[in-house]
């Protein structure tokens, strides 16, 4: 979701085969810099084999050219290398939050072969996503600050995990605004 | 009967120098002179466009290419060889626009441009480029020279000259060269650079001149964004260029 001057991300922390929940803390958050944020959502191999892919090819802007990745241009590469495997995809839809150079906030979410949606309000994917869409247009207001951004994002994550067999045990939310960062994580129903 | 030639020409000799690459910066110091200026926010690069015969057509060469918005380049040597270069620049560039949506950093290209170089002095069958490149480009750290060599090697400049009269343009511009230069007299001072070993009459349509500087961005809706500034390449008009000649004569 965006905020005033700030963006938050929130994914859910259920990892499981159909019925069968094999972990209650998987992490689909992940870390680019200070500044870019993104959560990978589909099949959980594919989730984790992209994380490193994108630590790879990140680590490796940075070495070549000297400058962290910016948040438009991190979106576009990730892009670039969900469409590489247009006839074969990966099965994840990533979520992309940041600050830009001048700090203004950004959000895009992707289908799993790279078509960016550039939102100006808030963006969902996975399993819940309808739930999530009805939750955020409910709850989202424009001009959230950090404080409220949070409030809002959990509230929508909850319910809507609540509302879905296949989402939830609790949620990892991180805030982003210039000064810092700031990550809860929530308790859910563990069910 | 193939594979017997397919050993590499450059191959070191004894006391350790790759004699093809001696030979490749031979052929480029015979090539038409080209100089290069950093000045306060951009490069200049210039270059005579010498025809064989008055009865060439003069408008359908152009020694200096741009190869992406904000880069540009000239050479001294084999213009066949330069035109592959530019192309695979040019490419280059674009793939990488294709993956990052933004328009590659000089120091990028030319390393790409440089390693492509390199390949050709370590492989099999193939002859190194007889071109040393001047690449000259605008981007978020600022204004660029680069010389590339045949060998691969790149080295970055405030002034340099390549070609012909190399020698005596560079001892011209170190006399001559003052750091943050205005564009006007970066572009006066290239052309008294050239002028010193120029072989035709200098004129508009035998000058070329290419400068890398900073305009404001416009963004999607036409509209200037303050403050923010976006590199462009671009060569001068032969108007430009004659008004320019005019204030030296």
């Amino acid at each position: 979701m965006r905020g005033k001057d700030c963006v938050a991300i929130a994914t859910d922390r259920r990892f499981g085969v159909q019925a069968l929940g094999l972990s209650t803390e998987f992490q689909k958050i992940f870390a680019v810099n200070d500044k870019i944020y993104y959560g990978l959502a589909g099949l959980g191999t594919d989730v984790q084999t992209l994380s490193e892919k994108f630590t790879f090819k990140t680590n490796m802007y940075k070495l070549n050219e000297d400058r962290e990745i910016g948040v438009r241009t991190f979106a576009h590469l990730v892009s670039s290398t969900l469409y590489e495997k247009r006839f074969g995809p990966y099965y994840a839809e990533p979520v992309i939050v940041g600050l830009d150079k001048h700090n203004a906030p950004f959000i895009c979410s992707m289908d799993l072969i790279g078509c960016i949606n550039f939102a100006e309000d808030f963006v969902v994917t996975g399993t819940a996503s309808e739930q999530l869409y009805g939750m955020c247009e409910a709850l989202w207001e424009p001009n959230l600050e950090a404080d409220d951004l949070f409030e809002t994002i959990s509230q929508a994550m909850m319910s809507a995990t609540n509302r879905d067999a296949l989402s939830g045990w609790g949620a990892n939310v991180v805030v982003i605004t210039k000064d810092k960062i700031i990550t809860r994580t929530l308790k859910g129903r563990a069910d | 009967m193939a594979d017997r030639y397919s050993f590499s020409l450059t191959t070191f000799s004894p006391s350790g120098k790759l004699v093809q690459i001696e030979y490749a910066l031979a052929a480029v110091n015979q090539g038409i002179t080209s100089v290069g200026i950093k000045a306060r926010n951009g490069i200049i690069i210039a270059t005579e466009k010498k025809s064989s015969s008055s009865l060439v057509d003069d408008t359908s060469i152009s020694k200096i290419s741009k190869i992406s918005k904000n880069i540009g380049l000239v050479y001294s040597g084999m213009g066949p060889d330069a035109r592959v270069l530019v192309d695979r620049a040019r490419k280059s560039a674009q793939a990488y626009k294709q993956v990052y949506n933004e328009e590659p950093p000089v120091l990028i290209l030319v390393k790409e441009v440089a390693s492509i170089m390199q390949d050709f002095t370590q492989s099999g069958g193939v002859r190194p480029f007889g071109v040393s490149l001047l690449i000259a480009g605008s981007d978020d750290s600022g204004p660029h020279l680069y010389q590339v060599d045949p060998s691969g090697s790149y080295f970055s400049w405030k002034a340099t000259a390549i070609g012909k009269n190399m020698i005596n343009a560079k001892t011209f511009l170190e006399k001559r060269f003052a750091e943050k230069m205005e564009i006007e007299d970066a572009v006066h001072t290239a052309i008294l650079t050239l002028k010193e070993g120029f072989e035709g009459a200098m004129t508009e349509s035998t000058v070329e001149i290419g400068i890398a500087t900073f305009e404001d961005l416009i963004d999607s809706k036409g509209v200037k964004v303050d403050g923010e500034l976006v590199g462009v390449f671009k060569k001068l008009e032969e108007s430009e260029v004659k008004d320019y000649l005019a204030n030296i004569a």
